[in-house]
This record gives structure tokens, sequence and C-alpha cells, in this order.
């Protein structure tokens, strides 16, 4: 599953600058929101970020979108740096890529009516007669299951998992090459998750979309991601894809992150690890290893930062446990 | 224990509810109704519905009582002035007058205001802090003393009087306006239209402004009493209307000299200016509850 | 774990919601008995009436839209909804609390957490003296294991962690010793790490208490986590509930069936989810026939024209559906 490469993030970092003292002038800190993060994404291909609230997936996800720009590194979509782009660059990076938001209640103008809101990349990127928009919008609805003549009505009239839909349809209006997702299904009930989710498979089957996915649950992203990415404060520890990480989850980050899973089965109980565990300001992070506060596995050697470790299938792992040199991919030595 | 109490589901859920009948609290039918007969009806009619003229009286009538008093007449039924004007025709004129200088001068002040808060809002930065800046000194002007400075520079008349009160009503809606959008602006769905590629032109329009509305209109509302006022208190220093024009205010300072023996003169204009300004702000509070979509749709 | 011992009986609740388009029957005929020191789960997706249900129990629903029309709520022998509105106050906090996901919304940011624990204490014990009142302050904190509690009672919310938090709303919920408490979860999700240590704090605070918890939820995963029986509300109405083990290998309701295919589990790998296709339907004119009937595989004629009332199916065991036995 690997095609020709859409999406190239090299060595990116955004860095917040945080103001204290009387006057808010004064340079308290710099937050490190993403700290020299490497990815990429293949034409076709669903990459999942996936982490806590804070871990810098949301940065990355504005940064990905220009809503933001990189303090230092880079990324191209097909060949161009989304960053340089002159204005008629810039015209062709909004058709390209576009966003699904997280909270369906908040995402989609209340005053507009449904059809204006699918229809509005379509409107400001391209001349088109009004007659060719509604058509456009009909497709689209169609496409996410919607009625056509739902495009007369208001958001607020429309549940939860339908919003989503019209914010699908939105997004995809332009037929962009690159859809960021994020956290698509967390504010949906379980019993709705499962449709939207199931949509946006068929959706990358039918057109080859690519999907950037945020999100801070592991369980939900099987279905639909090619390659994982775990982050913590601002850094991928681990990255593979999405069989080897499910199946042979290699840091203790991403270990904890599949405790915390809600069970299948009251069988299926933990009694796991102990809840003090928090993950600690950005502001501060720890040096070496930034998990180490919270690492069962933890030793002195975690106060230097972990080796880098390729893994099979492309991934890599940043802990000590996996030395970079042997080369071998086995599991750790457990307790 | 309220506090552990508190119950986000309920407004949370609400978004999706229904909108409730209780909710929308009972129309103000007594303030919309003296704002009808005592302000809209008799500035739109006025020609038809009076048969004296307001501005030339006729001496030998002249400051006749009202009806229910000794020496009143049913052709002068709130009686006349010192110059044998008809009080409820200069009353119904005045109305016209009220209502075009607050509605001219809330048009002018609300666009002004409007477009200054949405562009300061939205960029930010400099150009918010130049705007907040004139805000500032607008708010902080003495209305009355600005006004006789301004009068006493170009004179008074119509389009004079209304600049003025623009002048010290825009910079309500500017921070209004301004802090709406700042709210607005970090809106996800303004993150969307910004990802769509919709220019900031766009977004303010079709985005931002449609969910100010509902503040601009109470504020408008609410504005139309403070500016009713306004007019009623310059007029009745001299700084307004030019006389012989029968504002309510110059109406309540001509009737001043013969307020022991000649009551009617300034009660009737000034009760019409109480009960047009109290109703005004009873409608714009009804309003502000009526469009407040946190009070409109809790579950 | 649990002996059995009714502590909260809920018999025919019915609420409904007054509105513009006519009466929505939210909580239509719900009836459950909670039992000493076990956790309920009350699994429902949006607009099922669990939420309106949580409020209906202590009595908080969205006056005058919402009215309790019908059934009772018994706890510990007391009808509630027959209590004067004075009474039912002081029960509030006391006998019947409630706990949220999000504790942020619970804490007040001008004040100490020490002082809005001694305001819980005080509330309810208006004879407590100050000194006893700490005491009890400090004990509550113990019991949802604070960290070195005496310290934490100067601080301020904003000067504590998330974690922290959490424990401080639990020891307020459990300051009057209630019998009851229920946990009501917010729509948008938490962290997974979040939702995992409060539901640990909701199984220490009833290890240490004993108290009887009804937890309000739309994901079957939190169920497996934390429930010892469990009953799925489908537009206004209990369709199926028993124990936890036995709902999860043996669901005889199609609804709680296709509730429990459709969350995403890591063990398996599908190439789809099943879900629900179609949307619960509306509240105000519901069918007369089962509810869940129009997105259900199995609907056969009877399911559209007679309601199926709850029958045993097993022990502890109820479902309402006509074709259970073919639910496998």
């Amino acid at each position: 599953m690997s095609g020709s490469t859409l999406v190239e993030v090299e060595d990116l970092s955004k860095h917040f600058r945080v103001t204290g003292g009387p006057l808010g002038v004064r340079t308290a800190g710099h937050v490190r929101a993403v700290d020299g993060v490497s990815f990429r994404i293949g034409a076709g291909e669903t990459l999942a970020l996936v982490g806590e609230s804070g871990c810098g997936k949301t940065t990355i996800s504005r940064l990905m979108l220009r809503l933001e720009t990189p303090t230092t590194g880079a990324i191209t979509l097909a060949g161009r740096d989304v960053h340089r782009l002159d204005r008629a660059g810039v015209r062709w990076f909004r058709r390209k890529v576009q966003a699904v938001f997280q909270d369906p209640w908040a995402s989609l103008s209340p005053r507009m009516r449904v059809g204006d809101i699918i229809a509005e990349p379509l409107v400001v990127n391209e001349r088109l007669s009004r007659t060719r928009v509604r058509l456009r919008v009909a497709d689209m609805m169609g496409l996410v299951g919607l009625q056509p003549w739902q495009a007369r009505l208001f958001p607020h009239e429309f549940s939860g998992g339908q919003r989503q839909r019209i914010a699908l349809a939105s997004a995809l209006i332009t037929e962009p090459d690159l859809v960021v997702l994020d956290e698509p299904v967390s504010a949906l009930d379980v019993s709705v998750q499962a449709q939207v989710m199931n949509l946006l498979k068929d959706i990358q089957r039918e057109r080859g979309t690519s999907f950037l996915l945020i999100s801070h649950d592991l369980a939900s992203v099987r279905y639909i991601a090619h390659q994982v990415a775990v982050m913590y404060l601002g850094e991928i520890v681990e990255q593979a894809t999405a069989d080897e990480i499910y199946e042979r989850p290699r840091h203790p980050y991403t270990r904890a992150l599949f405790d915390a899973i809600l069970p299948a089965h009251p069988d299926d109980r933990r009694p796991g690890s102990d809840a003090a565990d928090e993950v600690p300001s950005p502001l501060n992070p720890p040096s070496g290893c930034r998990f180490r506060t919270r690492c069962p596995h933890a030793t002195d050697v975690c106060g230097h930062a972990p080796p880098r470790t390729a893994l099979p299938g492309g991934g890599s792992v940043a802990c000590h446990l996996y030395p970079a040199t042997a080369g071998s991919t086995k599991g750790p030595v457990r307790q | 224990m309220t506090t552990a109490l508190s119950l986000p589901q309920v407004r949370r859920g609400g978004r999706r509810g229904p909108r409730m009948l209780w909710q929308r609290r009972r129309l103000p039918w007594l303030p919309l109704a003296i704002i009808a007969f005592v302000l809209v009806l008799p500035a739109l009619l006025a020609p038809l519905i009076t048969v004296h003229d307001p501005l030339r009286g006729v001496l030998g009538d002249r400051l006749l009582p009202p009806v229910w008093q000794d020496g009143g007449t049913w052709t002068y039924p709130l009686g006349t002035d010192k110059q044998g004007r008809d009080v409820l025709t200069r009353l119904v004129y005045g109305a016209r007058i009220s209502l075009l200088v607050s509605t001219a001068a809330i048009v002018v002040g609300a666009l002004v205001g409007t477009t200054l808060g949405l562009v300061a809002g939205y960029f930010g930065g400099f150009v918010d802090k130049v705007i907040g800046w004139l805000v500032d000194t607008f708010q902080s002007l003495p209305m009355v003393l600005f006004a006789l400075v301004v009068v006493a520079a170009i004179g008074p008349s119509f389009v004079t009087i209304i600049a003025i009160i623009s002048a010290t009503i825009w910079a309500v809606f500017a921070r209004l306006v301004r802090g709406e959008t700042l709210s607005v602006r970090e809106s996800a769905y303004v993150a969307r239209a910004r990802v769509a590629g919709a220019s900031a032109p766009r977004i303010l329009l079709r985005h931002v402004l449609p969910n100010v509305a509902n503040s601009l209109v109470v504020m408008a509302t609410l504005q139309v009493g403070v500016v009713i006022l306004e007019e009623a208190s310059l007029s009745f220093i001299g700084a307004g209307i030019p006389r012989p024009q029968p504002s309510w205010g110059i109406m309540v300072a001509d009737g001043r000299e013969q307020l022991l023996s000649s009551w009617w003169l300034s009660f009737f204009p000034g009760v019409a200016i109480l009960v047009v300004v109290l109703s005004l702000n009873l409608v714009g509070d009804w309003l502000r509850d009526y469009l407040d979509p946190k009070l409109r749709q809790q579950v | 774990m649990s002996t059995m011992e009714p502590v909260l009986t809920v018999d025919g609740l019915r609420t409904h919601l007054f509105t513009r388009w006519g009466t929505t029957r939210a909580v239509d005929g719900v009836s459950f008995t909670l039992h000493r020191g076990e956790t309920l789960g009350i699994v429902g997706e949006s607009g099922s009436g669990k939420s309106m249900l949580a409020l209906s129990l202590v009595r908080l629903t969205p006056e005058p839209a919402a009215r309790i029309l019908a059934g009772s709520v018994v706890l510990d022998g007391t009808d509630l909804l027959t209590l004067s509105e004075k009474r039912m106050r002081k029960l509030r906090g006391s006998a019947i609390s409630m706990i949220l996901q999000d504790p942020h919304q619970s804490l007040n940011p001008v004040f100490t957490v020490g002082n809005q624990l001694a305001e819980a204490v005080h509330v309810h014990r208006p004879e407590l003296a100050a000194a006893a009142v700490r005491e009890r302050v400090l004990d509550g904190l113990r019991k949802v294991r604070m960290p070195a509690p005496e310290r934490r009672l100067r601080d301020y919310p904003h000067e504590l962690s998330g974690g922290m938090k959490q424990r401080i709303v639990g020891a307020m919920a459990i300051s009057a010793d209630p019998r009851v408490l229920i946990a009501d979860e917010p729509t948008t999700a938490l962290d997974v790490t979040t939702q995992q240590r409060y539901l640990r704090l909701l199984r220490e605070i009833q290890r240490e208490t004993g108290v009887a918890i009804i937890l309000i939820t739309h994901d079957f995963g939190v169920v497996a986590e934390a429930c010892d029986r469990v009953a799925v509300m489908y537009a206004g109405r209990i369709v199926e509930q028993g124990p936890v083990r036995e709902i999860f290998d043996r669901p005889r309701h199609p609804y709680t069936r296709a509730l429990l295919d459709s969350r995403p589990r890591r063990d398996v790998r599908l190439d789809r989810l099943p879900s629900i296709e179609g949307s619960p339907p509306s509240l105000v004119d519901p069918p007369p026939g089962c509810r869940f009937a129009p997105r259900c595989r199995l609907a056969a004629e009877r399911c559209t024209a007679e309601y199926p009332e709850l029958t045993a199916v097993a022990p502890g065991h109820e479902t309402a559906c006509w074709r259970w036995e073919e639910v496998s």
C-alpha cells in the first residue's frame, strides 16, 4: 500500500512563545507544540496521528492546513512547499487540501443553509454557474448519503452524524487530494461513529483521496489507517504500518494507549497501571526521552535522547529499549 | 452542592433540541403598543391624522388647557401653547422628528461602528489598536459640550444633529461587534471557511456578520431610546433641532416657563419621551432574551 | 458483589417534554432497580432519553418544558417524586448525588478546593463545627486517594492537574455519604487516558463507600469496564436489561446486538464496521409497535403493530423483543 508520495513532512517544528510579566510582553518560555516531526502520506493512503490532548497533533493539522506557519521544517504537497506558495499556488492549495473538524456542532455556520456550506469551497475557488454548483452539491450530498432537497435546511436541523456528513461533503466538493480529519468521529455516538468511518473508507476507495486522521483513540483508528504515528509531547515516538502497530506495539507509550482502550468484554478488564500518570507541561518537557516520567521501564539511560530505530515496513520507534545497533526488532526484555 | 450538580448535559444537548415554547418569553404587548401608537404610527401618518398646522397657531386660542379642564375644548384635546398651536398636533409631528433622527443616526452609527468593529476584531494588531483608540476617544467625549461646539461652528440643522448623535453612538456598535467578532473568529466554522479558501471580506460578510446580527438588532433597539433622549436633550438646550420644528425636547423646553400655570405644555411631551424610551428598553431586553441562542435553545 | 438489596426502585417513570412541535416522550415508562453496591450502566444514543432519565431521578428536569407525569422513584422507602422541593433539595447531594466526567465544569475557579469541599459538607450537615467539617473533608479526600490531602485544601482549581481535579469532584460528590451516585458522561469524548482515570475513580469510590452507581453512557466499552448490570435505552424506553456478562454473551435484543457489534475492537481486524443504518425515531408521535422495528433486520408484521413488553429470558435478564430467540 505504498503508492506515490503525496505529502512529505520534514523535521517540522512549531514553537509558541509564552508571554509573562505584568505587561504580558516578557517571553516566559516556548511551548514546543511540535518538535522535529517527519512523516509522509502516500496517495490514497491514511496516516493517523494518535496521542493525548496537548501532544501537538492538532497543531500539525493546523500547519498542514496553512492556519499556522512552521517555526522550522517544511511540508511539501505534490512536491511544492506548502508554506512558500504564491497567490496562484495558494489557490491551487485550497482546492487540493480540505478539512473536517471535530465538533460538528461548532464547525458549520449556524446561519448558512447546508447547500451553501457544502458549496463554499467550490464557490470561492472556481467560477462556475449556479446550476453547475447546485449539481455538484447534489452529487456530493448523494455521495455522503444525504438527500439533495436537504440543501435548503439549516445545520441545526441535522443530527451529529448527519452534520459530519455535511462537513465531509463540503470538504470533498473541490475533489481534494488530501483531507485533514481532525477527530472526525469523537464527538459522535459510538453507533454513529461506525457509519461515518465506513463512509470515509468508501470515499477513499472510490476517489483515492488521502487522509490525515487526527485522533486520541487507537481503537477507532484501525479501520481506516494504513500508517499510524503515535505522538507524545510534540514528538513522534513510534510510527509504523497499522498492522505492525496493532500487533506489535513497541513504545511503552503506545502500549499505555492500548491499555487505556476500553475492553470489548467484561472479562477483558485489566487491573491497569496506576492512574497517577499525567502528561507533563509541554512548556517544560522532561529531558531525554519525554515519556520517561510516566514510563514503567525508565532507567538512567532515558535521560539521554533515545535512538530512532527503524521498524520493518518502514516505521520507526524512539526508545532505549530498542537500540539502533543490532537492527533486530525483537521485543524488549519485559520486567 | 450546586457546583457538583451543575448539568452540562442540559446545555450541551440543547443545541440539538427543539426550541421550547416557554422559553420564548411572551411578547411585550404593552411596550410594543406604546411604540406603535405614540411613536411609529403618528410619525408615519402625521398629516393624515391631524387637522391643525404644527408650526403656525391661532393667536386667539393661546394657552388653552386640555379638554377636561375648565376652558378646554375638543378642538385642542391637549391644549395649545402660547402661540396658539395645538399641543397634540405638535406631539404627532414631534414623533416624526424623533423617529427620523433616531433612525438616521442609528443607521449611520451602526454602519460605521459595525464596519470598524468587524475590521478591528478580525484583523487585530495595529488596525485594532487604532480603532480601539478612536472608540475610547469618542466614548469619553462629553456629548453636550461636543454638540454645542459643533452647532456653534456649523449651525443647527437636521444633518448636524444626526451627525452629532451618530458620532456619539458608533463607538458602542464598534465595541460590541469587535468583541463578538473576536469570538466568532476563533470558531471552528471560520477555520473551515479559511481552509475552504474564503477571503477575509467573504468570511466577514457570510460567516461573522450573520452571527453578530442578533446582538446588533438588540443594540440598535436599545439605542433608539438613547438617541431619542439625546435628541430631546440637545433640542432642550437649543443645540438640536432648529425652532420652530416641534421636537419633543423643544416642547419641554418651551413649556418650562409656564410650568405652574400651563403644565400641559411640558407634561405631555415629557410623558411621550418617558413612555417611548421605557418601552424601547423593554422591547430591547425582550429581544435580547428572545434572540439569545443560549436562552432560546436549552433543552 | 451486590447483595441484591434494592436501594433505588424506579417504576413506570414517564417524563415528557412539551415543545413547539408537540409532546416529546423523552422517558416513556421506565422501570429498573438499583441494588446496594452495584454499578448499573444505562446505555443509549443521544436522543434516547438517558440524560432526561438521569435528570428525572434527581428532579432537575428543565421546568416547565419537561414534566414528570407518572411513576415513582423510591429511594430507601421514600418516593422522591412526592417530596416537597425543599426536602428534595436536602436529599440532592446527600442521599443521591451526581458526578460529572469533566471536572472543569464542576469546580468554581475563584474558591479554594478546601472551601468548596467544606461548603459541600456544610450544606448537608450545618450542625458540624469547623474542625469536624475539616475532618470530613480530609476523610473524603483520602477516600478518593488524593495524595497529601492536607496540602491540597488551600489550592485553587487551576493549580491542580486534571486528574486531581477529578478526585476533588469525586470527593465532593461523596462528601455527604450518598446512597446513590449518578455519573453522566459528556457527549464530547475526553482523552482515553482521562476516561480511564475517571472510571477507576468511580470504582475506588464504590469500594470505599459501597455507594450504588448509575453510569449513563453511549459506549458499551464503558459498560464492559465499569458496570455490573446494564439497561439499554432506545427511544425513551428500556429495551433490554440484565447482568453485564449475560448481555455481552447473549444479547436478546437486536438493538443491543447492533450496538455491541458497531464498537471498534483492537483485536479483530474488519474491513467494515457493522453499523446501524437510519436514525432513532422522533419521540413526538412514536409508532405503536416496537420503536426499533424500522431499523431492525428481524422486524416482522407483529413488531410494527404491537409493542413488546419486557419479558424475562434468563434470571435477571429481560428483553422487549418479539423475536428475541432469533437474536444470537
